[in-house]
């Protein structure tokens, strides 16, 4: 009657960050030597779940055990010595090490006690590898090394730690077609040999191959748990996104495509990623880029605003050939970015309000040699009014404001520079449903301008709420065109009693995602 | 995470008062340590005019390269080459002056600081060279060349214009290098505080990328900066020439250290994006203080290094901003 314990097993997990619950009592449980895959849409909880599980963040109720073995103290020691293992996304190596060092590293065999001993390292990093499958020397450096084959010097330094569960987060994202068979031949081997493995990917198809069994997050709670076997994509698809209430629907709005476009794309390649994409926007047009992680969404962005270079293709604005070869030539031309990652690419988190939104045209804000205080003072007030930038004075460091106040203090620096071009890179990440509201609601005004805009998202319901058109990406190539009508197709041929708002767009999303992971499945193999 | 900003943010309200203290404490520690010397060695002389006027003489050069250098912390670089610069640049000025006048040697002494500063600037921002590793090659090449241009010997200067203005000159009864550090502090404050150039400055040294991604031509900002070090380092180095009445090599020896001890007393971070010249000045006086009241107290020269070893790197610990 003595069962078996879980690898995992957390039960009634329950966190809350001042006042807001992001986990609602999670039930999670894996078994050894089996992949289970963890799902949901960003804010489901399901960072914070792997976090607690790491030990990084405590639970506010909850209880947690390892192989039999409870949880009681939360800190990240305690977790490694339960074997829990995180594979990071950023890898953790140190480049200039090398395999053997990285995977020792403050464990390093000991000579006379006192002496490192990289040999015995070395042997002792290939007799982990061989057992891997890998075949690296391991007195290579990191830096010499792929993207995957760093990941798989990464597990093969967890599992030297002893760690029996393995926590990864979208592991293939940058790894090449073969490098993913690769690794899944890895998870095969550690799975035969007992090691439980969580695996957070939004690549269906990847889930559908290496993992037994699926949990599903949705605002805080556990809403499916089964194996694959017996869930379709669809019914996948459906628990992740569930009734939605309350979010924006779209508006139809009339785009005149009888003029020439104002931005046009022509079979244009940057170095790896994006691979002759071409497509054409209208003034009043918001055309949305979806795609999973890592399919060039941002890398096209990039090599539209002249940060990434292009290599062959060519970039026409109102008609005409553009040479895009850095950000200066592409504002010239009337195009701005909004960055995908607000603290590094978008703001100078130190500087104040007023400086960061000055910055891209302060040439612009001068009288004679010097800058024209009153007049930046005058337009920093109107931007910061219009935007509803919420913010002490323009004085404080745009650290001190909250994530949707610096997504706006982005939008608000580009949107002074009066752009006819305008690239949303993830603009809605990491913020407020509030400032999500809000910022949908400016998209909307700046295209109601006659601006065109490229809209890139990971977040469906935002895209599908602006878009007059979407188009697909994956592994750097435009493989799918999806129009405003086959859209409300999707909405519109499941039974017409139940057509309240929600349930219409749980429908669009459902169709949208749908299509996202179906270009995966019938992309010819890599 | 979202409790974790909270409380920050909290913190940082309950603190902006000693936050800001922290900010001033260039200034804070002028006022004090000149209080207390005034108080210690009113009776040898250290409030007397003829004092107060030696020690802005004395750290009139050193402030004139610290302005300079408060562009360069601010772009996120830094210039180790600039004592070493004075040194070449005072040789290059003599030997002309001596052979074909007063405007050829300025010009030239200008234009030494000119191509050394575009050989800096042009590896750190288009090579990619770290701009410790350049400056510090040109601080060893520099110097060897006024070396070898001199013949090891110094340079008389007997051209009493360029002593005039250079160095050893008075207005009134006001040295004219108060002048040279009031007229180039006043177009340093103005530059880094008032013009786009300085705007993008601070961009560029507190978020390259940002700044990239702003439309900012970083490399030539980096480019620039070098070039103003290495320029007013030239000019500093014909102070010297025109106060000591001779160029040569071993002028502006250890300047380097002296600069940037006394940038980073004055508030501007060693990490780029933030600085004053006003703090910059005031440090490069405070140090002069130090030196001046130590040397008053009777102090060798062993123990006066000590003291401002310990009193430079106290003052720069207490005005360093949190860092979470």
């Amino acid at each position: 009657m003595t069962k078996v314990a879980a690898a995992v097993e957390m039960t009634g997990i329950k966190k809350s960050f001042g006042g807001l619950n992001v986990l609602r009592g999670v039930e999670f449980s894996v078994d050894r030597g089996t992949v289970h895959a963890l799902m949901g849409e960003n804010g489901a909880g399901k960072s914070t779940l792997l976090k607690i599980l790491q030990g990084v963040v405590a639970p506010t109720e909850g209880s947690i055990s390892v192989f039999g073995r409870p949880m009681s103290v939360h800190s990240p020691e305690i977790s490694r010595s339960l074997g829990i293992g995180m594979i990071f996304q950023e890898l953790s190596l140190i480049p200039s090490l090398t395999i053997a060092q990285n995977i020792f590293l403050t464990r390093e065999p000991r000579r006379f006690g006192v002496f490192v001993d990289d040999g015995a390292a070395a042997t002792r990093a290939r007799a982990l590898m061989s057992e891997l499958g890998l075949d690296l020397d391991p007195n290579t450096r990191v830096e010499k090394l792929s993207t995957g084959q760093m990941q798989m010097v990464e597990i093969a330094k967890a599992i030297s730690q002893n760690a029996r569960v393995l926590i990864m987060d979208e592991p293939t994202s940058a790894l090449s077609g073969f490098e993913v068979e690769h690794l899944f031949g890895v998870l095969k081997r550690l799975t035969a040999d007992g090691v439980a493995i969580i695996y957070v990917s939004h690549r269906m198809d990847e889930i559908y191959r290496v993992a037994e069994h699926v949990t599903v997050l949705r605002d805080g709670r556990n809403v499916a748990t089964a194996s694959l076997k017996q869930m379709q994509i669809q019914d996948l698809i459906e628990h992740m996104i569930g009734k939605r209430v309350g979010v924006f629907d779209w508006r139809p709005r009339a785009v005149d495509r009888s003029r020439p476009p104002v931005l046009e794309l022509r079979n244009v390649s940057g170095t790896e990623k994006p691979i002759e994409v071409s497509f054409k926007v209208h003034a009043g047009e918001v055309l949305g880029i979806a795609g999973l992680l890592g399919s060039g969404r941002s890398e096209l962005a990039r090599v539209m605003f002249g940060i990434d270079q292009k290599l062959s293709g060519e970039i026409r604005v109102k008609d005409r050939p553009i040479e895009i070869d850095r950000p200066r030539a592409a504002m010239d031309a009337g195009i701005a970015l909004i960055p995908e990652s607000r603290s590094r690419e978008g703001l100078i988190v130190a500087h104040s309000v007023r400086a960061n939104l000055g910055l891209p045209r302060i040439d612009d804000l001068v009288r004679g040699p010097l800058i024209d205080n009153a007049e930046e003072a005058k337009s920093t007030e109107r931007i910061v009014h219009k935007l509803r930038i919420k913010t002490e004075t323009d004085a404080v460091p745009v650290r001190t404001l909250s994530g949707g106040n610096q997504q706006k203090v982005v939008l608000g620096k580009w949107m002074a520079t009066n752009p006819d071009i305008l690239i949303l890179d993830e603009p809605t990440a990491g913020i407020d449903v509030g400032s999500k509201s809000e910022i949908v609601e400016l998209i909307r005004g700046l295209a109601d301008e006659g601006r065109a805009i490229v809209m890139i998202s990971s977040e469906i319901a935002e895209l599908l709420a602006v878009s007059d058109r979407v188009l697909i990406m994956s592994d750097g190539r435009l493989v799918r065109e999806v129009t405003r009508d086959e859209i409300s197709s999707w909405m519109e041929d499941q039974d017409p009693s139940d057509s309240d708002g929600g349930a219409r767009i749980a429908k669009a999303e459902h169709g949208l995602q749908m299509l996202l992971q179906e270009v995966r499945l019938t992309a010819p193999a890599r | 995470m979202t409790t974790a900003s909270i409380d920050s943010a909290r913190n940082r309200r309950g603190l902006s008062f000693i936050g800001n203290w922290r900010q001033y404490v260039v200034y804070i520690g002028f006022v004090l340590i000149f209080a207390v010397f005034a108080v210690v060695l009113s009776d040898r002389g250290f409030l007397s005019t003829n004092n107060l006027l030696n020690i802005t003489r004395q750290t009139a050069i050193i402030s004139i390269m610290a302005m300079a250098m408060t562009f360069v912390l601010c772009a996120g670089e830094i210039d180790l080459s600039v004592g070493a610069i004075a040194g070449l640049a005072s040789v290059v000025s003599s030997i002309t002056l001596s052979r074909y006048g007063l405007i050829p040697s300025v010009l030239a002494g200008l234009a030494t600081g000119l191509v050394v500063g575009a050989v800096n600037g042009g590896l750190t921002a288009w090579v990619g060279i770290p701009s410790f590793l350049v400056t510090l090659g040109m601080m060893g090449f520099a110097r060897g060349l006024g070396m070898w241009t001199s013949g090891t010997s110094p340079v008389p200067v007997i051209d009493d214009t360029f002593i005039a203005i250079f160095g050893s000159g008075n207005i009134g009864p006001v040295p004219v290098l108060v002048f040279w550090v009031a007229i180039l502090g006043t177009v340093s404050h103005i530059t880094l505080h008032k013009t786009p150039f300085g705007r993008k400055l601070l961009a560029t040294g507190g978020g390259e990328t940002a700044a990239r991604y702003s439309g900012v031509k970083t490399r030539t900002v980096k480019f620039q900066a070098l070039l103003i070090t290495a320029t007013a380092a030239s000019i500093a180095g014909m102070l010297y020439a025109g106060r000591l009445q001779s160029g040569r090599f071993q002028l502006g020896e250890g300047d380097e250290l002296s600069v940037i001890a006394a940038v980073v007393l004055g508030g501007t971070s060693l990490f780029g994006g933030a600085g004053t010249v006003v703090g910059s000045i005031v440090g490069a006086l405070l140090i002069g203080v130090i030196n001046n009241g130590l040397i008053l107290l009777g102090l060798d020269f062993s123990q006066q290094l000590m003291a401002r070893g310990v009193l430079i790197v106290l003052a720069v610990a207490l005005g360093r901003s949190q860092r979470s």
